[in-house]
């Protein structure tokens, strides 16, 4: 009797001991916030362009880390989709073109002679990256514009427009090898008809 | 002869090299125009210097680097630069960029340039700048700035520094000719930089493939005071890897993502120890190289000396290209060469071969297979990586993955595709994987920054949000508080008896105004009626009684309220003076308005004559009004003494210094800012004279003020004294009146006004007897 009362007392001590530990761990090491959204964040583009119908990319990495789609972002694209896709652990889902499609990255270029410089263009840049002041010509630093297009629709003059970025040999990507794993044997000759075409 | 050891891997493809070397170095033909590229290598771009339509010498600095990884750019022959613009420029993609383009002018006249004398007499750090002054960069592959590397030893130690003049891939002899034929510019270039590095010995990596390039060195070696070693290497692609080699040479192994010095050891070109031979001896920056030019399509191939920016045809036609062989134009090595679509594309400091190939000696290559997974890439690896790990991450586009394997150690030397039985183009993968990693990281860096920037200004918007609502608090609490403090006036003021004694005599000055309009209305209205004859004739004229007895009321309240007080008579006295003011500025006004009037002639004069008149008596009505009133507080007061007048002597005359010292400031500093001499004199006299009046004044207020003095004394009371007493027994009238208001008791509150009686008959007292002297 007095062993099963032992090993009873024993199982309930540690069970009260394990039990103040983890309480005491949980307030102690207490997580602010929720983490996955900043891993969101992290692979949001950034653009802070608003196509998703949130007022930025954290707003919307807080909405799927609440369980919004993750299909909603035109400047990351699919590689956006697919780094959540993998992240989160759902399935990777093809862009939702309600809110837009995927475009080559541009920058805002502010044709300087129509500029009136009314600096609604400047309010609406979401990260300051356009340079002026009131009935002073404004210009675009394209170092820092992340070509959200939200300049554009505000612009009384329409004097916006968006340039998508140049290639330089700086920027250039070697192209993907074409892929052998699609040949057959019976496929040889079209194989080199295909590998010569370009 | 130094120890040589062995590398991983490497792969021994046909050297193809004897048939370039067969001719001397030739002179490449001067081109009619030169496209000179602003970035000939890793690192910034230089800075156009020129612009169009100027003339430009041969040796003349073109561009000028802007960043520290940058190299200078000059002009490889006389001319004029007919264009500034992107041009095609030597690079895999085949897109182009900025570039100089110089019409040649046929003279080659060179700018004038000498060298250094005695360059060991130099500093180091000018030595250096003369050099990255003379735009050299590695000539070998990346195109290094040199003069970068020619720092390392300020923050490295520096025991070896190895020559690369191993020149391992096939078909390329540029080294190993320039090493034939000019071993004492590579010698003197070899010195220069050990002077600058001062390593404590120097290795010359060679292959064995290059007998007459050894001998040639080996000569030249004799005369050289330096701890010089000739390391000849079994021929084997690619030795002459700066790893590789440094491997073969050391037995050291680069830790990945270091560089050579992080282990003590510089590598330098042989090609870049003759140019920087030349820019130190001859003052001549680097505008030209040496270009091997080669394959089946050319009759004769040959390396040439070369002009930067000279076009590939230009070269080509040189050696007798046959277009119709022509299959591949490659630029570099066919190893790790790139093919280049276009003949006008220009040479630039790191094209050290062309290879005009035909179709037979670089087939079109065989459409890959699938990989068997044999494991030959590995065995052919000179990095040591894992080349068919590396080949599924990229296909899979798994580049993380890649990255954790290494794949930015790979050297892109093309040795496991050389072996691979599958063809598979496995350096083109690498390549891809590279690229879109770099890619990525760019993008990243990118996102982060909008992130920090966007984050910065949502911080910046919600703190001027916040400053602005801290505004309008504060300003909503300051309004509160001064409605707050006015209110308190207004109840503080009322208690006191004397103040109180204000607002009554307002009020009830307003309520006989009051009263009195009323009255007139009652008037008009009975007037109205009794003309008209209406019914409600009675009801009217009890109205107007009424009104006539409560105006009556009124005035009579007004006149027994008005004199009542003191304060209320001066405030009398204050109205009158103010009307008085009011009468004369009137009186003023209409005097202008008359005597504009009279000098045009117009109607209304007689009209504005009578205003005048009727204006002038009430002025004087008004002055005299006043005069009364202020002659009358000294009559109504209860003693009138012999005393009071000295009272108001004395404090007029002290108004009267007080005044005359501000006006003798002002006009002392009205002086001093005075410029105008007559303006100044005019001042001075001014200033004398009230200086006399305040003198005046003065000694009339100490003369009264001594007299009062001499009189109290006269009855044997000190004056100060007194005055401090009747200060104190005031006092003690306030406290007691305090804590009569704060005390509930009711015994307590008699004893309290006992005192205060008691207290107050002293405070009289003394007053009283204050005021006589005072």
């Amino acid at each position: 009797m007095s062993t099963v009362l032992t090993a009873v007392i024993v199982l309930f001590l540690l069970a009260a001991i394990f039990g103040i530990v983890l309480g005491y761990a949980s307030v102690r090491f207490k997580v602010e916030g929720n983490p996955i959204v900043d891993q969101i964040d992290a692979i949001l583009p950034q653009t802070q362009c608003g196509q998703c119908g949130y007022p930025g990319c954290r707003p919307y990495a807080e909405a799927i880390a609440g369980g919004d789609a993750i299909n909603k972002c035109p400047p990351g694209g699919q590689t956006t989709i697919d780094a959540l896709a993998d992240l989160l652990d759902v399935e990777a889902v093809p862009l939702d073109a309600e809110h837009g499609e995927e475009k080559p990255r541009s920058v805002a270029y502010i044709r300087e002679d129509e500029c009136i410089g009314c600096t609604k263009c400047i309010q609406a840049c979401p990260v300051d990256a356009i340079l002026g002041a009131a009935k002073q010509m404004h210009t675009v630093i394209i170092s820092e514009c992340t070509g959200c297009d939200l300049c554009v629709e505000p612009c009384p003059v329409d004097c916006i427009d968006m340039i998508p970025i140049e290639t330089t040999p700086n920027t250039w990507k070697w192209p993907e090898p074409p892929s052998p794993m699609q040949l057959i044997a019976t496929d040889r000759g079209r194989g080199v008809a295909a590998s010569e075409a370009p | 002869m130094s120890k040589v050891f062995s590398f991983h891997g490497g792969i021994h493809p046909p050297g193809n090299k004897k048939r370039s070397t067969r001719a001397a170095i030739g002179k490449a033909p001067l081109p009619k125009t030169l496209v000179v590229p602003m970035q000939q290598h890793i690192g910034g771009p230089a800075d156009p210097l020129v612009k169009i339509g100027d003339q430009v010498l041969k040796g003349q600095l073109i561009a000028e680097p802007i960043s520290r990884i940058s190299a200078a750019i000059h002009a490889p022959t006389s001319g004029k630069v007919v264009d500034v613009a992107a041009y095609p420029i030597p690079h895999a993609s085949g897109l182009s960029e900025e570039c100089i383009v110089i019409e040649s002018d046929g003279e080659d006249r060179w700018i004038e340039h000498q060298g250094l004398d005695d360059y060991r007499q130099l500093r180091r750090q000018d030595l250096i700048e003369h050099i990255r002054n003379c735009g050299i960069a590695g000539m070998g592959g990346a195109g290094f700035p040199t003069d970068v590397k020619l720092h390392l030893s300020e923050d490295h130690i520096v025991n070896t520094l190895i020559i690369n003049a191993a020149e391992c891939e096939p078909y390329i002899t540029a080294d190993d000719m320039l090493m034939r034929e000019r071993a004492h510019e590579v010698l003197g270039g070899i010195e220069i930089i050990a002077h600058l590095l001062r390593p404590s010995h120097v290795l010359i990596g060679i292959e064995d493939n290059k007998p007459n390039a050894i001998h040639a060195l080996e000569a030249v070696l004799k005369d050289t005071e330096l701890n010089i070693d000739i390391v000849v290497v079994p021929t084997k692609y690619p030795s002459g890897g700066e790893r590789q080699l440094i491997k073969l040479l050391t037995d050291l192994e680069v830790p990945s993502g270091r560089i050579p010095a992080d282990i003590g050891i510089v590598c330098q070109n042989v090609g870049t120890t003759a140019a920087v031979y030349r820019a130190v001896h001859y003052g001549e920056p680097l505008i030209s190289r040496i270009v091997t030019v080669t394959g089946d399509a050319v009759l004769h191939p040959r390396n040439l000396e070369t002009l930067i920016g000279t076009p590939f045809s230009t070269l080509l036609e040189a050696c007798d290209l046959r277009p119709e062989a022509l299959s591949k134009l490659v630029m570099g090595g066919p190893m790790m060469g790139v093919t280049v679509e276009n003949d006008q594309i220009p040479v630039i400091k790191t094209t050290n071969c062309l290879i005009a190939a035909t179709a037979q000696e670089m087939p079109l290559a065989p459409p890959a297979q699938a990989c068997i997974r044999c494991g030959m890439c590995e065995q052919a690896c000179p990095a040591e990586l894992l080349p068919q790990q590396l080949y599924w991450f990229a296909k899979g586009r798994e580049f993380d993955k890649a990255k954790h394997h290494n794949l930015f150690d790979c050297i892109e030397c093309g040795a496991c595709a050389y072996v691979c039985p599958s063809n598979i183009p496995l350096v083109q993968y690498y390549r891809y994987a590279k690229s879109e990693i770099r890619t990525e990281q760019r993008d990243q860096q990118k996102a982060d920054h909008a992130r920090q920037r966007f984050e910065a200004r949502q911080a910046r918007l919600e703190r001027e949000v916040a400053e602005k609502e801290a505004r309008r608090k504060a300003r909503a609490e300051e309004a509160a508080k001064a409605q707050q403090q006015k209110a308190a006036t207004q109840s503080d003021a009322s208690p006191q008896p004397a103040a109180a004694a204000e607002p009554d005599a307002k009020q009830l000055k307003t309520a006989a105004a009051v009263a009195r309009t009323k009255l007139k209305k009652a008037q008009k209205a009975y007037d109205e009626a009794v003309g008209t004859n209406a019914d409600n004739l009675a009801e009217l004229e009890a109205a107007l009684n009424d009104a006539r007895s409560k105006a009556e009321a009124a005035e009579k309240a007004l006149a027994a309220g008005a004199p009542a007080t003191e304060e209320g008579s001066g405030d009398d006295l204050k109205q009158l003076k103010v009307a008085a003011a009011v009468a004369r500025t009137k009186l003023k006004k209409a005097q202008d308005a008359l005597k504009n009037a009279e000098d045009k002639g117009l109607d209304g004069v007689d009209k504005l004559r009578a205003t005048l008149v009727t204006l002038e008596n009430k002025a004087e009505e008004a002055q005299q009004a006043y005069e009364q009133a202020a002659n009358k507080p000294a009559s109504p007061s209860p003693a009138p003494t012999e005393e009071k007048p000295a009272e108001v002597d004395i404090k007029a005359l002290k108004q009267q210094v007080s005044i005359m010292r501000t006006k003798l400031k002002k006009a002392e500093s009205a002086l001093d800012g005075c410029e105008d001499e007559a303006e100044i004199a005019r001042m001075k006299t001014e200033v004398n004279e009230l200086k006399q009046r305040f003198e005046q004044a003065t000694a009339e207020f100490d003369k009264a003020e001594q007299a009062l003095i001499e009189r109290a004394a006269k009855s044997g009371i000190d004056l100060k004294q007194l005055r401090i007493d009747a200060a104190m027994a005031r006092a003690a009238v306030t406290k007691g009146e305090r804590s009569l208001s704060k005390a509930d008791n009711d015994d307590e509150r008699s004893q309290i006004e006992q005192e205060l009686t008691s207290a107050r008959a002293k405070a009289d007292e003394l007053n009283l007897t204050l005021s006589q002297y005072e």
